[in-house]
């Protein structure tokens, strides 16, 4: 594991760090992200090599399902703390939110029973898109549940973000945008949209 | 947005289009071999300084790459992040990576008592309590806001360290050889990665600089 970390900075280093010395001396004082990100922890699924990041362009965070609580659900501080400083400290434009396919958190939100303990803390976090159930298409298929369940969960996301107050007023003020997007890397195709209108897939 | 996405997808087209034998593995499950936990600062994503490739790396961010402890109930995004690749995908490393010039370790060095600034921030950083009181005894000689606030960038890292080592699944794996704890912290600045592991023991090992 060590040499795999240090081979992975050296190559960074010598390809990127050391072939920008500008943006590195900009970076250095401060950042000045226009997009804040969320999306889901799975190791296929990494913002910045789908939608190709430069440092400095998104403030990310990443948590199972890419879910966000609302906000006056008390205990959830991870996800609040970060809209707070993306929000009102960093005032990032946008905001979007990712779902993507084969999502384990999606799937155990819509196979487990919730009654049932079956975890210490992945059933507590993934009962945040419980709404989900009310829009599902009642597919005997479990990929197509879990595939409308992924998209769903975004748009629940993208609810509770409006539950904000701060968030409430500056996407009234047009100061701040809020998108939804699904990945697939089963098909290499990426789904956007924004609350309310229709999806386009790339 | 719209016309960087459609930049994306024609690029991404291309590479999927180039590697579908890699993408079909990467549909049929994931198997990262590590856990990231790093920082959402925007200048500091673990897959661009640590070069990984999709499937490598299951990776949470949060506000100063912290990890609560498993007591603090109400804090579950984290610890679910941590059940579900320890238990479930059985990865053999977690990495905790910390950076310089962090705003979350910023706010908790200058954090005051009965002083509210940020609703949630000023809740959220003060996981890293421990590491500030360590950080300030490390700096006694040299009290200066810019060194508190660098040495807290690295003893915060430790102090999430020391709280993975609470969880009993986490505990266990490393007490069985199952899972390796590691310590990062990249100097953006400078251009420089610090490694070490940390041990069952709750010790750091020797420092390394790449």
């Amino acid at each position: 594991a060590e040499e795999r970390i240090k081979q992975g900075f050296l190559k960074f280093k010598n390809n990127f760090w050391l072939k920008n010395p500008q943006l590195y001396e900009k970076l250095s004082a401060g950042q000045s992200p226009k997009f804040m990100i969320f999306a889901c922890s799975d190791s296929r699924v990494c913002p910045t090599t789908i939608l190709g990041l430069q440092p400095g362009e998104a403030f990310v965070v990443r948590n199972i399902a890419s879910m966000i609580p609302a906000c006056g659900e008390a205990g959830f501080p991870s996800t609040s703390a970060a809209l707070e400083y993306g929000v009102l400290h960093l005032k990032v434009e946008h905001i979007l939110v990712i779902g993507h396919s084969r999502c384990g958190g999606i799937k155990a939100l819509l196979t487990t029973d919730p009654e049932k303990k079956w975890s210490d803390y992945i059933q507590d976090w993934i009962k945040i898109s419980t709404p989900v159930h009310s829009n599902q298409n009642h597919s005997h298929d479990i990929d197509e549940r879990c595939s409308c369940g992924e998209k769903e969960s975004v748009n629940v996301s993208l609810s509770n973000l409006m539950t904000f107050p701060w968030i409430k007023s500056a996407v009234e003020e047009k100061k701040l945008a809020l998108h939804g997007g699904h990945y697939s890397f089963v098909t290499g195709t990426f789904q956007y949209w924004t609350p309310g209108s229709d999806k386009v897939d790339f | 947005m719209i016309s960087n996405l459609c930049a994306f997808i024609l690029a991404q087209a291309t590479i999927f289009r180039r590697n579908p034998g890699f993408y079909q593995n990467l549909a049929a499950g994931q198997h990262p071999k590590f856990m990231v936990i790093a920082c959402s600062d925007s200048r500091v994503c673990p897959t661009t300084i640590l070069n990984f490739r999709p499937g490598e790396a299951f990776v949470v961010r949060n506000i100063a790459n912290m990890v609560p402890p498993p007591e603090q109930a109400g804090y579950p995004g984290t610890s679910a992040a941590l059940e579900y690749a320890v238990r479930v995908l059985k990865v053999e490393n977690i990495l905790v990576i910390g950076h310089s010039r962090c705003g979350g370790i910023d706010a908790l060095m200058t954090l005051k008592e009965n002083t509210k600034r940020w609703r949630f921030i000023d809740n959220w950083v003060k996981i890293g309590i421990p590491a500030r009181a360590a950080a300030l005894e490390a700096t006694r000689k040299n009290p200066s806001l810019q060194h508190k606030c660098r040495t807290c960038e690295r003893t915060s890292v430790n102090g999430s360290l020391v709280n993975l080592l609470r969880f009993s699944f986490v505990k266990e794996a490393v007490s069985n050889a199952k899972l390796q704890l590691h310590g990062g912290y990249y100097n953006l600045a400078e251009g420089s990665f610090e490694y070490w592991k940390f041990g069952a023991n709750g010790k750091s090992g020797k420092v390394l600089k790449f």
